[in-house]
């Protein structure tokens, strides 16, 4: 791997940022931060799509669908920050190991 | 000698990039996170703009930036007690954890670098010239959408539509 930059470097920057956010959706007790941690996933995601599509293609589908997973994470975002909302109101809690109502 | 000033601004947007994504995992405040985390955004539009995907950089500033993320700020304000100390972030697990993602890590980077990309497509990734002036994409973007990919540019609006509306449905307080 040479200093000067190729795909290799978009690709491993992108690993990395998809470490992090698995890292912070595995470990995080706040519901909130975990979301976060989805969305450094989901960039990383964008991040391959873009490079891919830069190195290896003449067309943009890439950038269509990083445009659709933008949107989509849009949508996620604000749907599960409704839910954490309602958690809060009922269990007092945004902390993820304390809402196990539904835990036999 | 000619300055690699592509090689010199990609490496300062991905130190950006992990220095401030590791704020946002490793930081025990929610704010503070947040703040990573934006830097972060930011970052990933640089290297949108470094890769020729100018409406893509400009869409993840304004919808990341200026929607998700406010979005995320949003709900750690209203559902934690700001003025105590009990806006915290623990992590568990830590150590398991770190196993894991490392291994993870370390498996994707082996298989990123060993991969022959662009064999099956015949082309070679070292004949690409990313320091080579790019076309403008938005309006090849934008007759994308209108054309081969209509049908998911409507699916996505119908399920943003609804995502909205369920949301919104979901935290009223009388619901």
């Amino acid at each position: 791997m040479s200093l000067t930059v190729g795909l290799h470097h978009f690709l491993v920057l992108s690993a990395i940022l998809f470490s992090l956010g698995l890292y912070a959706v595995v470990t995080k007790r706040n519901a909130v931060t975990v979301l976060m941690g989805v969305e450094l996933i989901l960039n990383a995601a964008n991040l391959n799509f873009i490079a891919f599509g830069r190195f290896l293609d003449t067309d943009l589908d890439g950038q269509i669908f990083s445009v659709f997973v933008i949107v989509t994470a849009a949508a996620a975002a604000a749907v599960a920050l409704a839910i954490v909302l309602n958690l809060y109101e009922r269990i007092k809690t945004v902390n993820l190991d304390e809402a196990d109502s539904l835990a036999g | 000698m000619n300055i690699p000033f592509y090689d010199i601004l990609f490496y300062v947007f991905a130190a950006l990039i992990v220095s401030s994504a590791a704020v946002m995992v490793f930081s025990r405040n929610v704010i503070y996170s947040a703040v990573g985390l934006l830097f972060a955004f930011f970052g990933v539009a640089a290297i949108y703009v470094l890769l020729g995907a100018d409406f893509v950089a400009v869409a993840q500033i304004l919808i990341y930036v200026g929607g998700i993320l406010v979005l995320l700020i949003f709900g750690v304000m209203l559902s934690q007690k700001v003025t105590s100390v009990d806006i915290k972030n623990g992590a568990v697990q830590i150590v398991p954890a770190i196993l894991v993602v490392g291994g993870v890590l370390f498996i994707l980077i082996r298989v990123l670098l060993s991969t022959p990309w662009g064999a099956a497509s015949g082309r070679n990734i070292q004949d690409v010239d990313l320091t080579a002036a790019v076309e403008p994409t938005t309006q090849q973007i934008g007759r994308l959408l209108m054309t081969e990919y209509l049908i998911p540019f409507e699916i996505v609006s119908v399920l943003l539509l609804g995502a909205l509306i369920g949301a919104a449905f979901i935290a009223r307080k009388d619901a």
